[in-house]
């Protein structure tokens, strides 16, 4: 389709352009102040264009935060994240999917009513059960007179215990359940021909292999899409990490590290305010997420609607 | 329903296990401790919890500071969605055309998505600070005007600017996927009958973005209840004046701060209810496919 609107296409590249710069504007913002001394950033009319000493700033930023063991630790989280979550998925989905038994529908609707209960609305009490992970099972124990059995005819008291505060089980265990993953990988099952199941069971395939050998093949693209978006999920969870880690030293996480950054009072001690340091760690903290959503943009945008988050 | 399936076996319990077992413990179990928190009040210096009904409710919605929080989070949640869903129509719109540079465009509205909330609160922190950011300009010509550790207004005009800034790329996605599925034979039979690009995106684009647009509403609201944390944390603190203390903070600090875990409980259960009727408006209602046959 032609058509000549050379007057609507200037005013398309002007109204592109207006929205990328209020987009770019505090990014940039952040990237100039971290190029600049200490002096410069609190200069009052704000500086538009960088100065030179973005390397110093990266690489003192980098050393007063401790970045190197936290962006590792970040890494582990974010891997074993993406893997629990789609591993969790696509099994979930393929018993529901490939599997005739009864109840299966409240097991979905189970599923499904997490979607309700996001981390944010039940975050006093989860972090209760972080502290120790086998409180629901000791509690219908001596609810239900099974721990008082065990100890009358054992004398072993029970108390059973496990703590997740200060772990990478903590930091992971907990936002692995995937209500929107296991729909989709569900919906693709769904499409499956049934031609497919005879075939595979014909030629003596048990469900396992079954899976292996076919589903996920053929589920790569998924796989891709999902892998997209939990990892920038889960790179940039803040509030569990806050408050399961306490000891930032041995298993704390980049994003969180921004909170101690904050240039009040508290940081500075009435001080002139470390901008420049600030603005410099907050580059380093989300590049990674970044990168992966710009290389990997096809997938990134599947996912994203695919999953609907 | 399918007619070829797999014989129920252990295999299907032990697939089903893990997730089950995990939402049991982490979904279920807290939930329901939230509740039983809510109606039962912790005795001092020990002694368990007494039932106290639905005193601990009564005390949240008697306090005017909670009134003050609920009202500022639905300030945010509709200057946000409303901000952020018409920037991202806007430039979904107009990127849709196709023009050179397309794909530049895509990508430098998509990538704020990847940006951690307190990335985003600490760097608007930063934009907005009355000494060093944009705003020095003013305090230049009119010391002390700006200052968002001083005035309300001004801290929440800068964690909804933030809040929106964050949402844009969400919206634009969805709206350009949208934008992109409306059928080409569509756009030449309306272009064959006169009508001009302007034309068709009033009368033809709009009207069939309309379920994508509601989908997007329900959603964006339900986000800045949610998600608002991160930034708030970092950008005010919840201040001035608990100006800036959102619902999911203000749980956040009375549990965490305050150790009123009855209280915090009850807020969390009033905002659970939110959540979930927002979710159930969301799958009953908003239809998000959108549909031209």
């Amino acid at each position: 389709m032609i058509e000549r609107t050379p007057l609507l296409n200037l005013a398309t590249h002007v109204i592109l352009v207006f929205g990328l710069v209020i987009i770019l504007v505090p990014i940039w913002l952040a990237f100039v102040a971290a190029t600049l001394t200490l002096q410069e950033v609190n200069s009052a009319p704000v500086e538009f264009w960088p100065g030179d000493q973005l390397w110093i700033n990266l690489q003192q930023a980098w050393a007063q935060s401790d970045f190197g063991p936290k962006f590792v630790n970040t890494l582990i989280v974010a891997t074993g994240v993406v893997v629990g979550k789609i591993t969790l998925a696509c099994i979930t989905a393929f018993a529901l999917v490939f599997f005739n038994f009864r109840g299966r529908m409240l097991i979905f609707w189970m599923i499904f009513i997490t979607l309700m209960l996001p981390l944010e609305v039940r975050i006093v009490p989860t972090y209760a059960v972080a502290a120790n992970a086998l409180t629901p099972f000791q509690t219908i124990m001596d609810w239900t007179g099974i721990s008082w059995l065990i100890n009358a005819v054992s004398g072993v008291e029970v108390a059973l215990e496990w703590n997740l505060l200060n772990s990478y089980t903590g930091l992971i265990l907990p936002l692995v359940a995937t209500a929107t993953g296991t729909f989709l990988y569900r919906q693709f099952f769904l499409t499956i021909p049934d031609e497919l199941v005879e075939a595979a069971r014909m030629d003596g395939a048990g469900p396992l292999r079954f899976l292996w050998d076919v589903l996920i093949p053929l589920s790569k693209t998924n796989i891709a899409a999902l892998a997209t978006i939990m990892f920038v999920y889960a790179w940039n969870q803040y509030l569990w990490p806050l408050l399961v880690v306490t000891d930032r030293a041995a298993y704390g996480m980049v994003v969180v590290q921004l909170s101690d950054l904050v240039p009040d009072q508290l940081t500075t001690g009435g001080g002139t305010p470390t901008w420049h340091l600030a603005m410099a760690a907050t580059l380093v903290v989300m590049l990674p997420p970044i990168a992966i959503v710009i290389l990997m943009q096809r997938w990134f945008v599947r996912g994203l609607i695919n999953t609907d988050k | 329903m399918r007619r070829a399936y797999f014989k129920f076996s252990w295999i299907a319990a032990a697939l089903l296990a893990p997730q089950l077992l995990i939402i049991f413990v982490f979904f279920y179990w807290p939930s329901a401790q939230a509740l039983y928190w809510a109606f039962t009040l912790e005795q001092p210096w020990g002694g368990g919890n007494t039932w106290v009904g639905f005193d601990n409710f009564r005390k949240v919605l008697s306090d005017p500071y909670y009134w003050g929080s609920v009202r500022v989070s639905v300030i945010y949640a509709l200057a946000t969605t409303v901000l952020a869903m018409t920037m991202a129509l806007t430039l979904a719109i107009f990127v849709d055309r196709q023009l050179a540079g397309y794909k530049a465009y895509r990508v430098a509205i998509i990538w704020p998505y990847a940006v951690a909330a307190p990335a985003v609160g600490l760097a608007f922190q930063f934009v907005f600070n009355p000494g060093a950011g944009i705003f020095s300009y003013i305090n230049t010509i009119a010391p002390g005007w700006w200052d968002l550790s001083k005035y309300p207004w001004q801290a929440v005009t800068a964690i909804v600017v933030a809040g929106a800034w964050k949402q844009v790329a969400y919206s634009f996605v969805f709206f350009l996927a949208a934008l992109q599925s409306i059928p080409r034979s569509l756009t030449e039979a309306a272009a064959m009958d006169g009508a001009r690009p302007l034309r068709r995106m009033i009368d033809l684009q709009l009207p069939l973005l309309t379920p994508t647009f509601f989908f997007l509403l329900v959603i964006n609201i339900t986000d800045s209840f949610t998600d608002s944390f991160g930034i708030v944390d970092t950008l005010t603190g919840g201040g001035p004046f608990r100006a800036t203390d959102l619902m999911v903070y203000k749980i956040y600090t009375d549990g965490f701060r305050g150790f009123d875990y009855s209280g915090a409980a009850a807020q969390s259960i009033i905002l659970m209810l939110l959540v979930m009727a927002l979710t159930f408006v969301q799958f009953r209602y908003v239809e998000r496919r959108v549909h031209y046959t």
